[in-house]
């Protein structure tokens, strides 16, 4: 017998551990929904997955009596818009913060302390100011995305900036590059597969931010279905919500991991 | 063409290297060798622009040479030295966007194509022609400096540094690419600073070799004093292996060891 360290599983071999887990988790959720439903028929705790697909099959394809509108449909658009806003700006935002500190000792003797700072606040203890300042609407739920995940970014970007070879730097200036050339150039294009980097790290704070706005104050949006159905304890809808949103934030990261394979293969191929 | 006046360099109260006094012309060959820490790495960073003199002066025709990188003298560093997000061709074409439009390194379309044209004709000349949409990462050691040396040459720099180019690479390829130096040296009529650890490549490329040291010492505050240059060979090439090359071989070789490597 070979010490465990040295044990690896086979292609199928792995392929059944990899989906073990997740049938247990499965085949326990419905011996424990059996059980509460034998005892009770009436029980809102764990639903059968019948219950799941009549409700959903009325949220998916059903207009809403009140609005006329496909529910979940709605929802799922209202919150990627909002999430999709939110990380483009934060994205945007941090690569030029990020580039310019990195890059420029002047700029960065000026702002890294005041963008360490910013990066330390709590932004949820700033959501009731963003609703005073912003209002109720979009404007105040993409603010606190961005607040909430541009620093990350910016100081994330600023150190990657850093670590690229001064030797690149000596390098750009001795073939006549001006300072704007060599951030063009040299850097920015080294910076963009790192900043998607960051921007997938980013993403599970941005759906943190997401759903807590929504569940504060919205009128639609997966966060704010969650939190409205929770009132009549409605595990129907919350759990095949959860399941979207984890799908959605999982599809999401592995498109960018996807397009960063893509774009930029000199950077996955230990090309440094 | 290059004037060192009285040179000086100090960290502190640590002195790194003290009088230099010497003179180059245009066309020579310097290789400078010295035990680690004697200060011909801070020379070459003074000659680039990254470092500045403590006291004294390096003038370039007369002037004194501007206190950053510029291109007039190119670089090619141990390592580091190509962009890695660039093709081998776009490496060397950005030499010329660089040069051509400073502030953004963009050219249009005809400046492209002439600069495309002159890229391939240097990537033909070190012998890269064969991997001109290569990524650095695909590339060998040898062919990394091989680029390094191809884009640092496309501006045609007065002067050429060499940080210890081939201190990475194996014994063969080493030989290969002193024949590629050789060759653009006489062939661009090169002014080339070349710092390295080892010995027989500085006579082997030089037509002068300098050799830093201390000359004098302070058993109790060894930092007092800095390094500068003991020895400054004309290395007539043809002589090179004959009784006096290597009895000067030996001296210096006594001298600098045990700091400084003979590879073979």
């Amino acid at each position: 017998m070979k010490r465990m360290i040295n044990l690896r599983p086979d292609r199928s071999w792995r392929m059944m551990l990899t989906l073990l887990p997740f049938a247990l988790l499965l085949l326990v959720y419905i011996l424990s929904s059996d059980a509460r439903l034998a005892l009770n028929p009436n029980d809102k705790l764990l639903p059968s997955f019948a219950q799941f697909a009549s409700t959903m099959q009325q949220m998916v394809f059903e207009p809403s009596k009140r609005t006329g509108e496909l529910l979940f449909w709605q929802d799922t658009f209202s919150s990627l818009q909002r999430l999709g806003l939110g990380i483009l700006i934060a994205a945007t935002l941090g690569l030029v913060i990020g580039l310019l500190t990195g890059a420029l000792p002047l700029v960065s003797a000026a702002f890294s302390p005041l963008l360490t700072v910013v990066s330390l606040i709590p932004p949820m203890a700033l959501l009731p100011i963003l609703f005073i300042v912003f209002g109720l609407g979009e404007l105040s739920k993409v603010v606190l995305i961005v607040i909430g995940i541009f620093p990350f970014i910016a100081r994330d970007i600023q150190k990657r900036a850093q670590e690229i070879p001064a030797e690149q730097l000596v390098k750009s200036q001795t073939l006549g590059a001006a300072t704007p050339a060599i951030l063009l150039r040299v850097l920015l294009p080294q910076l963009m597969p790192r900043l998607i980097d960051a921007v997938r790290l980013s993403l599970g704070a941005g759906w943190l931010f997401l759903i807590a706005a929504e569940a504060i104050a919205s009128t639609d949006g997966l966060g704010y279905r969650i939190f409205l159905v929770r009132r009549y304890l409605s595990m129907d809808v919350i759990l095949p919500y959860v399941a979207w949103i984890t799908l959605l934030a999982f599809l999401v990261d592995w498109l960018l991991a996807w397009a960063n394979r893509r774009l930029y293969p000199w950077y996955h191929q230990g090309g440094l | 063409m290059l004037q060192i006046n009285n040179l000086w360099k100090s960290y502190g109260d640590q002195i790194v290297l003290e009088r230099i006094h010497t003179e180059v012309q245009a066309g020579d060959f310097v290789t400078m060798v010295g035990a680690s820490g004697c200060g011909k790495s801070t020379f070459l960073k003074m000659l680039l622009g990254t470092e500045v003199p403590s006291k004294g002066q390096i003038l370039l025709d007369g002037q004194p040479l501007a206190a950053e990188p510029d291109a007039d003298r190119g670089i090619v560093f141990q390592q580091y030295s190509v962009f890695p997000h660039l093709s081998v061709l776009d490496n060397v074409i950005i030499a010329c966007a660089f040069s051509q439009s400073p502030w953004t390194g963009w050219l249009g379309r005809t400046r492209k194509a002439a600069a495309r044209q002159a890229a391939e004709a240097m990537l033909d000349k070190v012998g890269l022609s064969h991997a001109l949409q290569r990524y650095p990462h695909e590339l060998s050691g040898g062919m990394k400096q091989r680029l390094a040396i191809a884009q640092a040459l496309m501006l045609k720099p007065r002067i050429l540094l060499l940080d210890e180019p081939f201190g990475a690479l194996d014994p063969g390829i080493r030989a290969d690419m002193h024949e590629l130096v050789l060759g653009l040296w006489r062939e661009h009529q090169l002014t080339v600073f070349m710092v390295t650890h080892d010995l027989k490549e500085a006579f082997y490329l030089g037509t002068r070799l300098w050799v830093f040291d201390k000359v004098r010492h302070d058993p109790q505050a060894p930092h007092r004093y800095g390094a500068s240059l003991t020895y400054d060979l004309d290395i007539n090439r043809k002589r090179g292996s004959d009784l006096q090359g290597a009895a000067l071989l030996k001296d210096i070789q006594a001298r600098t060891a045990p700091t400084v490597a003979l590879a073979g």
